[in-house]
């Protein structure tokens, strides 16, 4: 699937780096221990400007299918060909405040296991070889 | 100097404000719609969205019974609903002579398209609100409770113009959308898993909600300002619900509000000023406006059903009502899988959480005892946001016509648009 692709700001690039290097890392108050995604300039809680880390996801990265919906008729001319298709809404496993977005790949439209357990990949991008996106897919 | 937006800080986006300051001392006065259309033909500027807003807004002077020059300030949402016409569009298409030689008028209308072109010389005071009619509503409301102008125009005119709008062959994304368009997610996406979740979570299924679109369409077919009612006056069946196409499963076209362009002007003045005028003064108890921040990169149910209370609370609190003191419920439907949780949040008709589309089921006509939406709403009508408030404002003064509910219509709330983003207005036919 041709996935638009997200052009990094000053803000998200330590993010897309490490993506790039098959890691994932999120951006952690450690005044307040607490994490949040996107990143932010401040933190949401307690609003320091000066406390925020980027730390690595407790590896193997694991997640819980929240809930889906399948998409039929896309806004996006490029993801036409591919439709339909599965959009996911996945919690972190070891921070369900923390929330993805994904396509399940390998996960035919409609037969998405809510409730089920997915892990991390990293998927290279269509339309910028070389450059990946976090990704999840369903394990049990 | 362009018209400033109102900003959010001067909105009521919060519980423990308690009753609103100027409480029954704001009331609307007229009302008025412009002739709909499906979409503009490009050419003819007599139904430009600007002519259209002038039409709209003669007719909400001419039902107040007031000419130009009493009114003293314009509030307008300016932005339109689909893409924009002229050279930065997608299209490219070319602009016009003025006043038509920018978006101004041809996709929305500002509140200074309206003064110089209608001829407003009297209206000094401008403001614009950012989402829809709703929020240039609760601006306008506390622009006239705040004194800043006495007898205003409150504001919408939505373009739809030729082609499929909205189509993008973007492929790179940045901000906020950085993190969400490489997975296609949006608004429909966020309305269709949220939906999803609410049926898992309450044991409930998308075919229930067939009974409320095809009432809003009967409803709307009774609304003669509507677009269905004077286009295409064929009710829909359940059948056709069941068959409609997915756009985003579990979300069908027939879920989605039908872009139109049209326009609407309301008559916002003091309650004082309003008994002299021609209509029975509808009141404005209070306005409330949500503006719900989520934890992560999209709403969760409970984030959703928390937005949804949080505005009933503050609709009640500020208008002094309970759910058991609201007669006429207008919430918006321009996706019909919002509904439920407005429906659930107000209580109206003792409805409780988790119970709205059960409540669909039961007899919601506006013959019958629980005559929900009466206005037929975006799904009934075609897509402005802004029926709801206009139904209201009919309900209590008794022009309703085939609408008109059989319960009592002493009070009533409207608004739009989505639980995490939206503005309401709470009415009533007495300033006490």
């Amino acid at each position: 699937m041709p996935k638009p692709v997200p052009q990094p700001d000053q803000l998200s690039k330590p993010f897309w780096d490490a993506v790039n290097q098959r890691r994932l890392v999120l951006q952690t108050c450690t005044a307040c221990n607490r994490r949040q995604y996107p990143p932010e300039p401040t933190c949401a809680q307690c609003h320091s400007a000066t406390n925020l880390e980027w730390q690595p996801a407790k590896e193997p990265v694991r997640g819980t299918i929240y809930g889906y919906c399948v998409m039929y008729d896309s806004r996006l001319i490029p993801l036409h060909e591919d439709q339909p298709f599965n959009i996911a809404v996945i919690k972190l496993k070891e921070d369900p405040d923390i929330v993805f977005l994904s396509h399940l790949p390998g996960t035919p439209p409609d037969e998405v296991p809510v409730g089920g357990e997915v892990e991390l990949f990293f998927e290279e991008l269509k339309l910028a070889p070389g450059r990946l996106i976090h990704e999840w897919k369903v394990v049990k | 100097m362009a018209t400033e937006y109102w900003p959010n800080s001067r909105l009521r986006t919060k519980t423990g404000l308690g009753v609103w300051e100027h409480r029954g001392k704001v009331a609307v006065a007229g009302i008025g719609f412009s002739p709909t259309m499906r979409r503009w033909d490009g050419a003819d500027l007599s139904t430009s969205v600007g002519a259209l807003t002038i039409i709209a807004a003669q007719k909400a002077l001419d039902d107040a019974g007031i000419s130009k020059g009493e009114i003293d300030g314009v509030v307008a949402c300016p932005i339109g609903m689909g893409d924009n016409w002229g050279p930065e569009s997608v299209t490219g298409r070319p602009y016009f002579a003025p006043p038509y030689d920018t978006e101004d008028g041809l996709i929305g209308t500002s509140s200074d398209w309206l003064i110089k072109n209608m001829g407003l010389w009297n209206a000094k005071t401008t403001f614009h609100g950012a989402t829809c009619f709703n929020t240039a509503m609760s601006v306008g409301a506390q622009v006239v409770g705040d004194g800043l102008a006495n007898t205003i125009l409150v504001i919408r005119g939505m373009g739809n113009p030729p082609g499929r709008y909205h189509q993008s062959p973007e492929t790179n994304y940045s901000g906020p959308r950085q993190w969400s368009a490489p997975f296609d997610w949006r608004l429909e996406p966020l309305i269709a898993y949220g939906f999803d979740q609410y049926c898992r979570k309450y044991g409930k299924t998308h075919d229930m909600v067939a009974p409320f679109v095809l009432n809003q369409h009967r409803n709307g077919l009774l609304m003669p300002e509507g677009y269905y009612a004077q286009n295409r006056p064929e009710m829909p069946t359940k059948e056709d619900y069941l068959a409609a196409r997915w756009v985003v499963k579990p979300m069908s076209i027939m879920d989605m509000d039908m872009p139109i362009q049209t326009a609407v002007a309301f008559v916002v003045t003091t309650g004082e000023r309003a008994r002299g005028m021609k209509q029975k003064p509808v009141y404005i108890l209070n306005h409330a406006s949500q503006r719900g921040v989520v934890r992560s990169t999209t709403e969760t149910l409970d984030e959703t059903e928390a937005f949804a209370a949080n505005i009933a609370a503050m609709c009640y609190e500020g208008s002094g009502l309970t759910a058991k003191d609201l007669d006429v419920f207008n919430p918006y439907d321009g996706y019909t899988l919002f509904t439920q949780y407005y429906l659930d949040a107000f209580g109206w008709h003792g409805v409780k959480r988790g119970e709205a589309l059960d409540f669909y089921a039961g007899d919601i006509s506006v013959e019958g005892p629980h005559p929900f939406s009466p206005s037929g709403g975006n799904n009934g009508n075609g897509r402005t946001r802004c029926w709801g408030q206009y139904d209201c404002i009919q309900q209590l003064r008794g022009q309703a016509g085939k609408r008109q509910v059989n319960i009592k219509a002493e009070t009533a709330i409207a608004g739009a648009f989505t639980p995490g983003t939206s503005d309401w207005t709470v009415y009533c036919t007495s300033p006490d």
